[in-house]
């Protein structure tokens, strides 16, 4: 089955930049990821820049709106994402609870939406 | 067999039939809806037909039957075939497959990725097979209401990939102190409802000891899966004399001990005997010894306050949480007097989770009562009143209150 990871985080939370914590987590990072293509099923992963250099994009009666910023001013912030493939949800929670990230912050867990395939 | 054999005999297939069928067909819904119709068409077959000599056997082919015919009916059948194709033959269901099946289905049901009372109403529903308006009745929620909690957790449990598998050895105790959470509320949501009129809904205390029995059928040996049966039984005990005919809860000073049920606390202390001998006692099985102390007391005089105390030191070193705390100073009080308890209790006062407890307010209500303090007392009960959420308990209290207010000296307010 395959599932999302949406890595959540306080952006004050976490190692602090350039620190050798930092450098710590990055190589755990780096593992995490290798681990998660090789026994996850992992097809996509990628690390997101902050909420504060995002665009939220809207469309209302026809006109097109853009605000400054994440689609909602939320305290913990998605800060990346994962794709992966594994048995069942016993399997994904055991993986979400290895992310470096989970210690500070929240992975959400989200069964992927499968469609029939069209012919 | 008589209408009250047959209901027992519906109450004990039914789990097996919804777990056998779940394994099958992969599928709690399509499970719980072919085991309804299967005990639907059991109802009427057997009236005339007589009650069958294997009626596991029969419930669970004719449930498989009706699965198949449904599948059938929604051209599923071809990716079901292989499960289903097992024999279609009068057979009762191997005995250690069929333990596996109703661990699975237990373990799926109270899964940790659902909400506790998803959980609660989910192993209610397929376990213990009690219907929807039952369990809504239960838990004092619209059926509407209880509808859609076990709507929504079946589809998640489809959705989100949640198995129903017995957990491997080294997960199985990790797993098992959630299923016994379940369990445990169950029977304390029927012992002592926490809102409305009656104080206890029997049948959810019934469903809990059953669950922790077969419980102890399916995984045996397990310290603190006999701790709880043992705990559950040994408390039940008392159920026949906790209140009075007004609806009034009764202390287990003043009741009425010819009342309790023997037979309880002979199946309760010969599970403690099987929990004592795994020599890992755990939290369950020790509040089972304190139970078993108050059902072995001959009157409430003769109760061993001084193996009561030990019982919640032990439980302290296993759990130290404020209302262990505030138990064991009430035995300490019993033990030592009033005067000792008091400093204890009082410490508790602080605690931000017992704070808003009503039974710390009524403990310390009481303490202060037999130290002759009646004005205290009289504050403290008050305080108890304002944060109990149980109607019979309010009224219980109140009339502690009344009792007092004769005696009580006048409050002395302080000048600014």
């Amino acid at each position: 089955m395959r599932y999302a990871f949406l890595l959540y985080s306080d952006p004050t939370a976490g190692p602090e930049e350039d620190s050798s914590e930092q450098a710590d987590e990055m190589k755990q990072w780096y593992s995490y990821s290798e681990a998660l293509a090789t026994s996850a099923g992992m097809t996509a992963g990628e690390a997101l820049q902050p909420g504060t250099v995002a665009t939220t994009v809207r469309v209302r009666d026809g006109r097109t709106t853009t605000t400054d910023g994440p689609f909602a001013e939320t305290k913990e912030v998605l800060g990346g994402f994962y794709i992966v493939d594994v048995p069942d949800l016993d399997a994904a929670i055991e993986w979400a609870a290895r992310c470096p990230l989970a210690p500070y912050g929240s992975v959400e867990v989200r069964p992927i939406m499968e469609f029939p395939q069209q012919t | 067999m008589t209408e009250s054999e047959v209901a027992r005999v519906f109450a004990e297939e039914w789990v097996r039939v919804v777990a056998t069928l779940r394994q099958d067909l992969g599928d709690l819904d399509a499970a719980e809806d072919a085991a309804q119709e299967a005990f639907a068409e059991a109802v009427r077959s057997w009236a005339v037909h007589g009650v069958p000599e294997r009626p596991g056997a029969w419930l669970t082919t004719t449930a498989r039957r009706r699965a198949v015919d449904r599948l059938r009916r929604e051209q599923r059948f071809a990716a079901r075939m292989p499960a289903l194709a097992r024999s279609d033959t009068w057979e009762d269901p191997d005995p250690s497959r069929l333990v596996d099946d109703e661990l699975a289905l237990l373990f799926g049901c109270c899964h940790r990725s659902l909400a506790i009372e998803a959980q609660i109403a989910l192993t209610l529903r397929a376990v213990a097979g009690l219907s929807t308006e039952q369990i809504a009745r239960a838990f004092l929620v619209p059926p509407a209401t209880m509808a859609a909690r076990i709507g929504r957790a079946k589809r998640k449990i489809a959705a989100a990939g949640i198995p129903f598998s017995v957990p491997a050895r080294d997960e199985l105790a990790d797993r098992l102190t959630a299923v016994l959470s379940v369990i445990y509320l169950v029977y304390t949501e029927g012992h002592a409802s926490g809102t409305g009129e009656m104080l206890m809904r029997g049948d959810l205390c019934e469903e809990a000891l059953w669950l922790a029995v077969t419980l102890t059928e399916l995984v045996p040996d397990e310290p603190e899966v006999l701790g709880l049966a043992a705990l559950l039984h040994l408390t039940d005990v008392r159920r026949p004399a906790r209140v009075d005919q007004t609806g009034l809860p009764v202390l287990i000073e003043h009741q009425d001990r010819s009342r309790w049920d023997a037979e309880l606390l002979t199946q309760g202390l010969a599970l403690l005997t099987r929990a004592r001998r795994t020599h890992r006692p755990g939290p369950y099985a020790v509040q089972a010894e304190i139970a078993a102390l108050h059902g072995l007391a001959a009157r409430w005089e003769d109760t061993d306050w001084d193996a009561i105390v030990d019982c919640y030191d032990q439980l302290l070193a296993m759990s130290a949480t404020p209302v262990v705390a505030l138990n064991r100073a009430v035995a300490v009080a019993m033990r030592d007097g009033p005067e000792a308890g008091l400093p204890l209790v009082e410490q508790l006062m602080a605690d931000p989770v017992l704070s808003r407890y009503h039974y710390l307010h009524a403990a310390r209500a009481d303490l202060l009562r037999r130290l002759g303090r009646s004005g205290e007392a009289v504050t403290a009960y008050r305080q108890a009143i304002s944060y109990c959420t149980n109607d019979a308990e309010r009224r219980f209290l109140s009339s502690r209150v009344d009792l007092l207010d004769g005696a009580a000296e006048p409050v002395r307010t302080q000048p600014r």
